[in-house]
């Protein structure tokens, strides 16, 4: 057993959340999440789902942590925080205790060492805030692209940290338990941080990298209809060269990811995902797609498109338009035809 | 008379807070509260009618196919199409997965570690109940936890991932499994069926789908089972009494669950438990009262409502809506679904207390687990080889639709408009919606504020462990609720 401090303690909230968050952690170790959390010595102070204290019992331990009477290494929320209607939060009491998400929110996270957003919602407001946003959702530090959120843009937690958004919806239940294990063992600093507070564990890679879908997307050769195995870039909507996150490169569930599904990626890492409308329909003018692969200058992205169109073999030409492979790579049998 | 809250009433879905009315030691009045309103409906509109597939699953991170599923029949009620058949194989066996995970983690992570308090000391059973089930810390979780995530290996064969994924459409499912996907599909099955079969049963999954009475049920107990996680429950129900607390409100619905070609794999039906008569569920006589939740006055039929909060409403306590089949309240979930079904096991402890209760909810769910492993080896045994997965969309047509599935927790309905292929009005109405609905206009109590009516507190008050049983065993997904 490595245990390589005391006692960081993790206390995990629930705002305006679907519970999915906590869904995809409970994913996590071989033996289980609790048992990986106690290997590392993090000790679950109160989680909502899982917990034994209740009602009385779990009030009373949220009392200790807001009067600074139980140290609380990370504090870990999981859903939009609503400030609706008018600014009172009461689209979400904490229940019992009569007092909303958003107050309590505030009142916590500066007493935790770190201070975590776990999953979109809570990062950036997530799938609530969109359009009308009928319960004025934000994140806990951002709303959308925007600084500010419920904690507003200066909050820093006792180790000097601005909110640390583990984004995604729901996020890879590795992100959440490497970063968690990277604050517990002070590893995890404002320069393992993007630009809009994700770890750069997952952040410093494009959901594109490793898909199983490469070689149609190097060719141009695109799936045009769901269950197709072509690229998804082209016709159906994904955002994977777009967004953050090392999806193709580490198995969800065992080994799926959106992409190797056939049902794209909608950006869910990325502030305001969830604004975008026809999520299946790749945007196009002049029958180019409007979102090109993040830092690819247009001219370069089209010439290349229309170069590997020309050049496609015909296995991957047929083979992006049929639900299973019908035609594989026989050695020698591309230069006869 | 004395007034107490429990909140947060934890170890369920979401954020839940009841309130007793106890009056000398027994509850008169129950109260009980969905405390948070995210506005999903009104998300919805206006926006493209296939988004919802993209929308609907995030309602739920615990019953996320669920959602997708509900919206996704919606939309094929509105086109004239028929999914393929390997489409439904692979949305049933990824279905089962999600319910099967569902089942699981009430059983082990939110329901058992109640005998395992502190009140229960000195009770024979409570040191060994302690060690295997105590929150977070119980032996059993170190099995249970594994077993579910590679269980929900098949999600990632199936959707990708899992929670919210985007692979179900109204034609079938995004990806077609190619042989050695089946093969792996029965190896993550049978690595699952191998750990109900030791921790869970301690015997074969055919000794528990063929149970068929309580007596049947105590003697697997006692018996060939006694090793089991299963058994202990039963134990520990019988020396409780958890078959006389939490009778339900008489009426069980279930829309019909698992669409194959020919037909459902559990039917349809709507169970009186005084009288055993069965019938057709009269879905299209859905009605949502408002009276006592924070909303606007609205049409009472869902196809025609909206969802618009009012926090100021005079005698409000909830953000859920209270669904009404014919003007009653009825219980949906696991129970209701194998009564509807017929399953002799189910048939018979409703039978013998007239009304459902704790324990043969329990049962109930414990039973669904083996019911739908041995149906995921059959579905995956199904696959017509070189047939397709999915059939591609035709346009919508415009007008009211509505789509049903039976999510973990029981029915689930979306009643959609679409016009010009856009979303018009979009009403959810969510299992743990009707189980935990306030009262209505005529005072009706929802399931769980029946359930809970009654109940002799004693001196214990909210503290009473009975309170928490009779609340857990609804297994209440307070997300969906009010959504």
């Amino acid at each position: 057993m490595t245990k390589a401090h005391d006692d960081f303690t993790l206390l995990w909230l629930q705002a305006g959340s679907c519970g999915g968050c906590t869904m995809a952690a409970l994913e996590r170790g071989a033996s289980g999440w609790f048992e990986e959390l106690r290997s590392f010595g993090i000790r679950l102070l109160w989680h909502p789902s899982l917990s034994e204290e209740t009602g009385e019992e779990a009030r009373a331990i949220l009392a200790r942590v807001e009067r600074g009477e139980e140290r609380l290494g990370a504090l870990c929320i999981e859903g939009s925080i609503l400030h609706g209607p008018e600014g009172t939060g009461l689209f979400n009491k904490l229940s019992g205790t009569g007092r909303s998400m958003l107050d309590w929110a505030r009142a916590l996270a500066p007493r935790a060492d770190y201070c975590v957003a776990v999953g979109s919602c809570a990062a950036f407001g997530g799938v609530p805030a969109g359009a009308p946003d009928p319960t004025d959702a934000s994140g806990l530090q951002y709303s959308g692209v925007d600084m500010g959120g419920a904690l507003g843009p200066d909050y820093r937690s006792r180790k000097g940290l601005p909110v640390v958004n583990v984004s995604g919806c729901a996020p890879h239940p590795g992100w959440i338990m490497e970063t968690l294990l990277a604050l517990s063992l002070g590893r995890f600093t404002r320069a393992d941080m993007d630009d809009y507070g994700r770890p750069r564990i997952f952040a410093d890679h494009l959901a594109h990298h490793g898909c199983s879908r490469n070689e149609f997307y190097e060719f141009k050769a695109s799936a045009e209809d769901f269950s197709e195995r072509g690229c998804l870039m082209e016709h159906l909507g994904c955002k994977a060269t777009q967004a953050v996150g090392d999806c193709n490169q580490r198995a969800w569930n065992g080994g799926g990811s959106c992409t190797q599904a056939g049902s794209t990626c909608i950006a869910c890492t990325s502030p305001g995902f969830e604004a975008t409308r026809g999520v299946h329909r790749t945007p196009k003018i002049g029958g180019i797609p409007v979102g090109l692969p993040l830092d690819m200058p247009k001219a370069w992205f089209v010439a290349l498109a229309a170069l590997s169109k020309s050049a496609t073999p015909k296995r991957v030409r047929e083979n992006a338009r049929s639900d299973r492979i019908a035609r594989g790579p026989t050695p020698g049998a591309e230069k006869k035809t | 008379m004395s007034r107490i809250v429990v909140g947060p009433f934890n170890r369920v879905e979401g954020d839940l807070e009841v309130t007793l009315d106890v009056e000398k030691g027994v509850v008169r009045e129950a109260r009980v509260s969905a405390s948070l309103y995210r506005g999903f409906e009104q998300l919805l509109l206006g926006r493209p009618a296939a988004d919802v597939l993209a929308i609907a699953p995030r309602i739920c991170g615990i019953c996320s196919v669920s959602q997708s599923l509900a919206a996704a029949a919606v939309l094929r009620a509105a086109q004239p199409i028929a999914p393929a058949h390997n489409g439904l194989i692979a949305t049933n066996i990824a279905h089962a997965a999600e319910n099967i995970a569902d089942h699981l983690t009430h059983f082990y992570v939110f329901f058992m570690p109640d005998f395992a308090r502190a009140a229960y000391a000195g009770r024979a059973w409570h040191e060994a109940t302690e060690a295997r089930f105590k929150a977070v810390a119980g032996a059993a979780l170190r099995e249970a936890l594994p077993a579910r995530a590679r269980l929900l290996e098949t999600m990632g064969l199936i959707a990708g991932k899992w929670p919210h994924s985007l692979a179900f459409r109204p034609g079938g499912v995004t990806r077609a499994l190619a042989l050695g996907d089946e093969m792996r599909l029965l190896a993550l099955i049978a690595d699952f069926r191998s750990f109900l079969e030791r921790a869970l049963f301690s015997a074969p999954l055919d000794a528990v789908i063929g149970l068929s009475s309580a007596q049947e049920l105590d003697g697997f107990a006692e018996g060939p089972g006694a090793a089991g996680d299963f058994a202990t429950f039963i134990r520990i129900a019988r020396d409780l009494g958890l078959e006389e607390m939490g009778a339900g409100p008489g009426l069980l619905l279930s829309a019909g669950a698992y669409l194959g070609s020919q037909g459902h794999r559990f039917p349809a039906g709507l169970l009186d438990c005084a009288t055993a008569l069965l019938r057709e569920p009269p879905l299209s006589r859905v009605e949502e009262d408002v009276s006592h939740a924070y909303m606007r006055d609205t049409a009472a039929d869902p196809a025609r409502a909206e969802t618009l909060p009012d926090m100021r409403r005079e005698g409000a306590y909830s953000f859920a809506k209270a669904p009404r089949l014919e003007g009653r309240a009825v219980e949906v979930g696991a129970l209701a679904r194998q009564a509807v079904a017929g399953h002799p096991l189910i048939r018979d402890l409703l039978a013998r207390r007239g009304a459902s209760n704790v324990f043969a909810r329990i049962v109930a769910r414990v039973l669904e687990i083996a019911l739908l492993t041995r149906a995921m080896e059959d579905w995956t045994r199904a696959v017509a080889p070189s047939e397709p997965y999915c059939v591609a969309d035709a346009p919508l047509v415009d007008g009211p639709f509505v789509g049903f599935v039976e999510a973990a927790r029981g029915t689930l309905g979306h009643w959609a408009s679409f016009r010009d292929g856009q979303i018009e009005r979009y009403q959810i109405i969510a299992p743990t919606t009707w189980n935990f609905s306030p009262r209505d206009a005529a005072g009706n109590p929802g399931p769980l504020e029946r359930a809970l009516e009654g109940l002799d507190v004693g001196e214990a008050g909210a503290t009473n462990v009975a309170v928490q049983h009779i609340v857990r065993s609804f297994d209440p997904c307070m997300v969906c609720t009010a959504h």
